[in-house]
């Protein structure tokens, strides 16, 4: 369980969080949705320590990181895991030096067990035999799966992920929802996913935290956030006119 | 805008969060090897080409104006040749080719990893990223300019021979005659520690800037070009004040 309290962060005169707090649960996937430049990904860069939050508190199952020093920031890093929003993979390096890479710099595992476990992480994500290729090499999906497998290679349990379905077509993007979903529950992680895609939301929305001008707006679940009907969230979640029109004449 | 004082305290820091010790020192010195490679292969035939024609085209001119005074024995031009390749030639025209190379290389490189998010991506995993992106870099090029300097003087010299005899201004008697007149270890000396030192400036300022860029593609092409002219300046600068003490 992640628990963030009262975080405000400022860049120059833009306050772009105002006090958000929210918990994170175990073993779920935690949505955070929002408009484009609500500071969705200014939220998720305040958990995971890429920056530093002006007041508040994260914790992480009760270790409060913003009160820790680096070495001990460096350990609960250990446990988390990310995806980035243009997944970040290391374009100098293979898919599976990109995978091994956490292996190789914090482990001493033998050459054969970290073979096995890149080899069974790429399996987990149905990227088996593109081991030797380059990023360069592979579409958008290919990589988001990737970057996944390299942000599980370590066992988190914690992971983040910046809009993990952006760029994709609504069935891949599919596919890495479910895919993220399964890791989640299988592993009992805490999953903490930015999103604007109402299919994902409805898909594996099991916790749904809407930021609006820097604060949390609305909170539910995916079940509860279709009995909207008014406000800033129902204009978020019913684009189109013709949506917010099928909407109103629904009859739940 | 930060003022010169900012820039140079953010420049120290991120070169003292470099000095740390390695998670783990076997990845460390595999990318201080990759950097060595890609630094000192990439840059060898460019530094071969200008060194051989430097050493020429020094010879020929040099020799044209001994001659056109006509007191001093032709012989003096291996000497002159040896003396200026090392004391000047050879690690201030490599070290600005080289920050022209290698400088907006590493600008560029850790620039779009910067703007690519894989800098975050290191932090994220735990590591610390100022120590295994920019120490290999900079322990590299210390390593390798010095030795790229040494080949520059040799084929430098080289060079000159081809340039002189080719032009018919000495023999290669007289040529050998004046490179083995008044060594002095000294030279060499001042060599290797200016090499030692463009090499420190060069990567240490393309590293920063390429390390702390903000934005885009457009401010990658920006900081690459501001670290090949910040470093040469220095580089520059430098050499002046090596002379003006050491000498
Ligand atoms: N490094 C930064 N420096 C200055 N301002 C920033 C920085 N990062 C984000 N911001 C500002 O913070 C606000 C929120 O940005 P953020 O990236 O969190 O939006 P977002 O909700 O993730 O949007 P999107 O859905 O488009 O990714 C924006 O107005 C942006 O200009
Ligand atoms: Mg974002």
């Amino acid at each position: 369980m992640i628990e963030i309290k009262n975080i405000t962060k400022s860049f120059g005169k833009q306050q772009v969080l105002k006090g958000v707090s929210a918990v994170f649960d175990t073993g779920k996937c935690n949505l955070i949705i929002g408009k484009s430049g609500s500071g969705k990904t200014v939220t998720l860069k305040c958990m995971v320590g890429l920056f530093e939050p002006d007041s508040g508190s994260i914790e992480f199952d009760g270790r409060n990181i913003t009160a820790m020093n680096f070495k001990e920031r460096k350990e609960v890093r250990r446990e988390i895991g990310m995806l980035f929003q243009g997944t970040a993979l290391f374009d100098s390096m293979t898919v599976e030096e990109n995978v091994r890479f956490p292996l190789d710099m914090f482990t001493s595992q033998s050459e054969s067990e970290k073979r096995d476990r890149v080899n069974f992480c790429l399996k987990r994500v149905n990227m088996e035999n593109t081991n030797k290729k380059y990023p360069g090499e592979l579409s958008g999906g290919m990589k988001k799966r990737v970057g996944i497998a390299r942000a599980i290679v370590m066992n988190p349990k914690y992971l983040f992920c910046d809009e993990p379905n952006s760029g994709l077509d609504p069935k891949t993007a599919l596919i890495i929802d479910h895919l993220i979903q399964e890791i989640t529950q299988e592993y009992q992680m805490t999953t903490v996913i930015n999103t604007h895609d109402m299919n994902s939301v409805m898909g594996i929305g099991d916790k749904v935290i809407f930021l609006h001008e820097g604060l949390k707006y609305w909170e539910g679940t995916n079940k509860e956030i279709l009995s909207i009907t008014e406000g800033e969230l129902f204009d978020f979640i019913f684009a189109s006119d013709f949506l917010k029109d099928l909407r109103r004449r629904a009859k739940f | 805008m930060l003022n010169i004082f900012e820039i140079f305290g953010k420049y120290l820091l991120l070169l003292g969060r470099c000095i740390s010790r390695p998670e783990k020192a076997q990845m460390y010195w595999k990318e201080t090897f990759r950097q060595a490679h890609e630094i000192g292969i990439g840059s060898l035939v460019i530094i071969a080409i200008v060194a051989t024609f430097i050493g020429a085209v020094t010879a020929v001119q040099f020799s044209y104006q001994l001659k056109s005074i006509g007191l001093v024995p032709m012989w003096w031009m291996g000497s002159i040749l040896r003396k200026s390749m090392i004391l000047e030639l050879a690690p201030t025209i490599s070290a600005l080719l080289l920050a022209g190379k290698v400088g907006s290389n590493i600008a560029s490189e850790l620039g779009s990893m910067r703007i690519s998010e894989q800098i975050d991506a290191y932090e994220i995993m735990g590591v610390n990223t100022p120590a295994y992106l920019v120490g290999p870099k900079i322990l590299a090029s210390v390593v390798v300019v010095p030795m790229l300097a040494i080949i520059a003087v040799f084929l430098g010299i080289i060079g000159g021979w081809l340039g002189g005899v080719a032009g018919g201004y000495f023999s290669t008697a007289e040529y050998v005659r004046g490179l083995q007149d008044m060594f002095m270890t000294k030279d060499l000396n001042i060599m290797l520690i200016k090499s030692t030192l463009f090499g420190f400036i060069i990567s240490s300022i393309s590293c920063y800037k390429g390390f702390y860029v903000e934005g885009g593609a457009i401010e990658i092409g920006k900081a690459s070009t501001q670290a090949v002219v910040m470093s040469s300046i220095v580089v520059i600068i430098v050499n002046f004040f090596v002379a003006f003490l050491l000498l």
